[in-house]
């Protein structure tokens, strides 16, 4: 068995509101130091597969088809046996 | 014309929808589960607002995975008529049925108010009842409406003439305020505005009613 600790992040590109008002916030809060804040999803998933490999395809495929909008997302993952 | 509405659970816009084409349209309007597999017997299908399977993931992404749009795929392919509206704008974009992203607005608020739209193309079979450029009114209801794609699908945006509606001081951040698009076809529309709830002078206006007419003004030209 396999964990997948997959994070999605939007694009460098894609403006990301939500960091920015966290990031106002924080400032606010007096965290003079912050100077960027990113949002973003971080998913477990638990894998049932043969070898590390296959483990690793099947990642791809599950941020490829739902965990990830490629349009405005991009996204890494750890592999670790359980 | 048979009109169905597909209501997905987490949909809130739905009955509004059955309202403006069974009451004020007066056409036929039937109201279809998310679970259903066959939307033969339709001629439009209409993806109503809400927040369907509570928006989890992202907006609309569990929605297109849901068995009817996997119906509605194949009538889209066959030219049934398809709109999107709000919730159903993202589930459109998020099944691929139309390019690009409903995005966070750029002030991460919800905006709910009437809002101006200009009507850029009236050669659609969703807006030849408006006139060219002309300035139209609908209620906006959404949190995520940042209209996003890049830059290549953009130009194809314009230059196919696919953007149906820009709003006029744009309140979200949509690039080139967009408010509304087509797909290459012309057959699938979706808009963050809401036309459902634009179809009696005392609600506000009935600029939403026009859109719906539009419908009938094509009939015997798109539907086979």
């Amino acid at each position: 068995m396999y964990l997948a600790k997959v994070i999605v992040t939007k694009k460098a590109s894609i403006l990301d509101p939500q960091g920015e008002t966290i990031k106002n916030a924080l400032q606010n809060l007096d965290f003079k130091k912050i100077d960027d804040v990113k949002q973003g999803s971080y998913f477990e998933v638990k894998i049932d597969a043969d070898n590390q490999e296959k483990a690793d395809q099947i990642t791809n495929s599950i941020c490829k088809e739902l965990l990830v909008n490629q349009n405005m997302e991009s996204y890494k993952f750890s592999l670790e046996e359980v | 014309m048979n009109f169905g509405i597909i209501s997905f659970p987490g949909s809130n816009c739905d009955w509004d929808l059955y309202y403006a084409i069974k009451d004020e349209l007066n056409e036929s309007c039937k109201m279809i589960s998310s679970d259903e597999t066959n939307l033969d017997e339709f001629d439009v299908i209409l993806i109503p607002g809400g927040f369907s399977y509570g928006d989890y993931l992202r907006s609309g992404a569990i929605g297109s995975l849901a068995s009817a749009m996997q119906a509605v795929k194949k009538i889209a392919k066959e030219g049934k008529i398809i709109i999107g509206i709000c919730n159903g704008f993202q589930i459109l974009t998020e099944s691929n049925l139309l390019p690009g992203s409903l995005m966070v607005n750029e002030q991460p608020e919800f905006i709910s108010k009437w809002q101006n739209l200009k009507v850029e193309n009236n050669q659609t079979i969703f807006s030849n009842k408006f006139k060219k450029n002309q300035i139209v009114k609908m209620p906006i209801a959404h949190g995520e409406g940042n209209y996003y794609c890049d830059e290549e699908t953009l130009k194809e945006l314009e230059s196919n003439h696919q953007i149906v509606f820009r709003y006029e001081d744009n309140p979200n951040g949509s690039v080139n305020d967009i408010a509304g698009i087509t797909n290459k076809e012309g057959n699938i529309l979706g808009m963050m505005p809401h036309p459902e709830r634009a179809v009696e002078t005392i609600l506000g206006g009935i600029d939403g009613l026009t859109l719906f007419q539009s419908l009938k003004n094509t009939n015997s030209e798109v539907i086979k």
